[in-house]
């Protein structure tokens, strides 16, 4: 197997693309694909600031040091989500990035990192949230991410919020959305998302690399990423329909690439136009009462948003341990 | 060889010399869903490992 830049020998290969690639290419092909998905879909202009949500896993971490390879003013943000020693050990890893990855390299001048602690900040965690409102720990997880990722953004006046979401991923939520025709969602699934209604832009700049190869990039470029699963994570819906698609994808090498990128070229915008249309439209916007962020939602009159209602909620709470929700959960 | 499983951890032996691709067979996994590393960089479908080799099966799925 040979390099199908240099000849030298190959260390992967991409079946999709039909190519194999030594380390240096491959290493330059993922940020070709990132430099192109970012100028293709306008993800971010030259000067612009751009904040990271990273989690100590492979995407956001390859993602962080594409975007400084690339010439970005890049800063990073952790959310410690208090899901025991899956949460502490995902911190080190964002710590170590810093210090053993990026600080030898001269990066640390030009990138800052900022940690947030859910149980000593905002006196929860997502065990405790998923108990205490009987949302599925996920969604828990990934409302008060959301949040605090938009007003982080918002309050640290970054141009953009970028996120570590790859081709697998949003292959599966497209999947997940087509199979239960979720037009609103439909509407929205973009690789970016313009500024509006008090909410940062949003950009994936990942789209275009499967998760096989951002991990790939981690290995080759020495970074050290948590490869173990998140304890809440296991069985869920979205996991289901990534093994759904890593099977077509076997068979099929390209089909991923094609059933999302051909619903970005051929059918998105005809969802939403369709949204647009709805009767029930979106609802009007106001502040929340509690912490201004921009909400839809309503408790007796009063604006309340719904990390705001969620985070009230899980710190009158007992504290839940991981292993307890799992346990409660089966 | 010995071959170290990740998600759950799990250590187990084959007798070598054999290729990746036959390896990922032999433990029913798809090639899009993991890397295979040895000596900390990555090694292709169409290698061969020897009997000595030490290599990580590396889930690449990830959940979040």
């Amino acid at each position: 197997m040979k390099c199908r830049v240099c000849r030298a020998p190959g260390v992967i290969d991409i079946r999709r693309h039909n190519a194999n690639f030594c380390a240096d290419h491959f290493l330059r092909y993922c940020r070709e694909q990132v430099a192109r998905t970012i100028k293709e879909f306008d993800m971010a202009a030259p000067g612009d600031r751009l904040l990271v949500a990273v989690s100590g896993g492979k995407d956001s971490l390859a993602l962080w040091d594409i975007l400084l390879e690339l010439g970005y003013d890049v800063d990073g943000l952790y959310v410690g989500l208090g899901i025991g020693d899956y949460s502490d050990v995902s911190g080190t890893y964002v710590q170590n990035f810093v210090s053993t990855f990026l600080e030898p390299r001269g990066e640390r001048s030009t990138t800052t990192l900022t940690h947030i602690d859910l149980r000593s900040e905002y006196d929860y965690d997502v065990p405790t949230a998923a108990d205490a409102t009987g949302r599925a720990p996920c969604s828990a997880c990934g409302l008060s991410k959301r949040h605090l990722f938009d007003k982080a953004a918002r309050e640290g006046d970054y141009d953009v919020l970028v996120t570590g979401h790859n081709l697998d991923d949003e292959a599966a939520v497209l999947y997940g959305n087509v199979m239960k025709w979720q037009i609103d969602y439909l509407a929205r699934q973009r690789p970016v998302l313009a500024a509006e209604n008090g909410f940062p832009k949003k950009a994936k700049p990942l789209v275009r690399l499967s998760e096989r190869e951002t991990a790939a990039y981690c290995v080759l470029r020495g970074i050290d990423y948590q490869v173990e699963e998140c304890p809440m994570a296991a069985g869920n819906r979205h996991l289901e329909y990534k093994h759904a698609l890593a099977a077509a994808e076997e068979a099929s090498p390209g089909m991923k690439q094609a059933f999302y990128f051909g619903y970005l070229r051929d059918a998105a915008e005809l969802f939403e136009q369709s949204n647009d249309g709805a009767p029930d439209g979106a609802p009007a916007l106001l502040a929340c009462e509690s912490c201004g962020s921009p909400t839809s939602g309503d408790t007796n009159g009063q604006p309340r948003c719904a990390f705001c209602r969620l985070s009230q909620r899980a710190a009158a709470a007992e504290p839940v341990p991981v292993e307890l929700l799992q346990t409660r959960r089966r | 060889m010995l071959v170290k499983l990740r998600n759950p951890s799990k250590d187990l032996i084959f007798d070598g010399p054999m290729s990746v691709v036959k390896l990922l067979k032999k433990l029913d996994l798809q090639r899009e869903s993991v890397l295979v590393i040895r000596d900390g960089t990555l090694v292709p479908g169409d290698a061969v490992l020897p009997d000595d080799a030490e290599v990580e099966i590396r889930p690449v799925i990830s959940g979040g």
